[in-house]
């Protein structure tokens, strides 16, 4: 395989700006002063590799970290992580974390009025397999109101931190849930212009994964940069 | 086959609840060689006050440049606590290829994730009296009234520490990175 030598650069219209003034926070926190382009070095091009001495068997069951089962509605949630050029990232770590069915955190910060889950602490992660493929089971997470604007309600989401196989691969991100109409109004799902990039963030349901009796399955894949391919002279593609 | 990377999306106020099962703030153990040196600093956010929920990650090389050894994997994630204060405890990385065979000076990659950012900042921090920086080919694509942002200083009062803050917005505010 080719070295690689730069990860591709965002299409316009499909990565968030810092500035976004609709999601208040940014306003105190976004850079004012212009960003300086980076080229990738071996700093960029290189990543962490974590490993079974640190991802447990059972963290990817978020139904069993307690003694009893959590309220709410079992799912499977699964996908797989792949990068532009379509080729899969195996043995990346996968980090999950959200509200419990009633759409409370259990953290200090979190004060909203609903009831915290003794069963459930909303916190997974799981490493791909070598195709890529990652699988949680968790329970579906409840929408919430937050302080953004006047009756301002986030969608049911799962927050999830990637590796990659490389720093300038690191991603954070949120899934959402087909046909929520709290979608519409969240400033945070429509911080990009480009639709067929929010919709990307909502997962499908996937008759697949779902276990007769037991839990629906939704699936999620998700797309890290891709190395930039240098055309092979007198390869097979087609001249451009 | 040609797909587009999945739309970032912010960490929020509740990322602890996810990330800091991986807090690692002491990134090499007694047998990675290497000089040891502190680094501690504080997010500070448009009003000057300190952003008490961030999440700091940096990446960086072995003594001898190398990325991701047996010994020493060079990853470290710190929370921000009340006062906004982040802190590691490493080895100063040696000097690392750069573009065209370019030497860069000793750096660390830093991805700064909090609520109010929809995507990572991303910058480096250097070392204080590196002869190394002056020719290295990411400080000089840097203007040169903002590059003392990227230059860790010395602690006053903390031999061995070395200080380096993320400063968000206004006249001393951090060079961050288009990465």
């Amino acid at each position: 395989m080719a070295e690689i030598t730069s990860y591709r650069r965002p299409v316009p219209g499909t990565q968030p700006d810092y500035l976004f003034p609709p999601y208040a926070s940014t306003v105190k926190r976004a850079p004012t002063k212009p960003l300086v382009r980076l080229p990738h070095t071996q700093t960029e091009l290189t990543g962490p590799v974590f490993g079974y001495g640190e991802v447990k068997r059972g963290d990817h069951d978020l139904t069993k970290q307690h003694a009893g089962d959590p309220i709410g509605e079992r799912i499977i949630l699964s996908g797989r992580v792949l990068d532009e050029n379509g080729r899969p990232v195996p043995n990346t770590l996968v980090e999950i974390w959200q509200a419990n069915s009633a759409g409370r955190y259990p953290h200090r910060v979190d004060q909203h009025d609903a009831p915290t889950d003794p069963n459930f602490t909303g916190c997974g992660r799981a490493l791909t397999d070598k195709r890529g493929h990652y699988r949680f089971v968790t329970i579906k997470p409840g929408e919430y109101p937050w302080r953004n604007h006047y009756n301002a309600w986030r969608p049911a989401h799962v927050h999830f931190s990637l590796f990659g196989q490389a720093f300038a691969q690191r991603l954070v991100t949120q899934m959402y849930f087909p046909g929520d109409p709290l979608l519409a109004e969240d400033p945070m799902f429509n911080c990009v212009p480009d639709e067929r990039a929010r919709n990307r963030l909502i997962s499908a349901l996937d008759w697949e994964t779902t276990i007769p009796e037991v839990a629906l399955g939704y699936r999620f894949d998700i797309v890290l940069r891709g190395p930039e391919e240098t055309p092979m002279e007198g390869g097979k593609g087609r001249a451009r | 086959m040609s797909l587009h990377a999945t739309t970032s999306q912010t960490v929020g106020p509740y990322l602890h609840i996810g990330l800091t099962w991986l807090i690692i703030e002491d990134l090499a153990s007694a047998r990675v060689a290497g000089e040891r040196v502190s680094i501690e600093g504080r997010v500070i956010d448009g009003d000057g006050k300190p952003v008490n929920d961030a999440a700091v990650e940096i990446w960086q090389a072995d003594s001898r440049g190398r990325y991701g050894t047996k010994s020493f994997r060079g990853f470290g994630r710190s929370a921000t606590d009340a006062n906004g204060v982040f802190r590691f405890r490493t080895i100063k990385p040696g000097s690392v290829p750069g573009p065209g065979g370019v030497v860069q000076a000793p750096h660390i990659g830093v991805n700064v994730f909090m609520r109010g950012q929809l995507k990572q900042l991303v910058s480096r921090i250097y070392f204080p009296g590196e002869p190394s920086n002056a020719k290295d080919p990411v400080l000089s694509l840097v203007p040169a009234e903002r590059r003392a942002t990227l230059i860790a200083k010395e602690a006053a009062g903390k031999p061995g520490t070395l200080g380096w803050n993320v400063i968000l917005q206004g006249r001393d505010e951090t060079v961050f990175f288009d990465c």
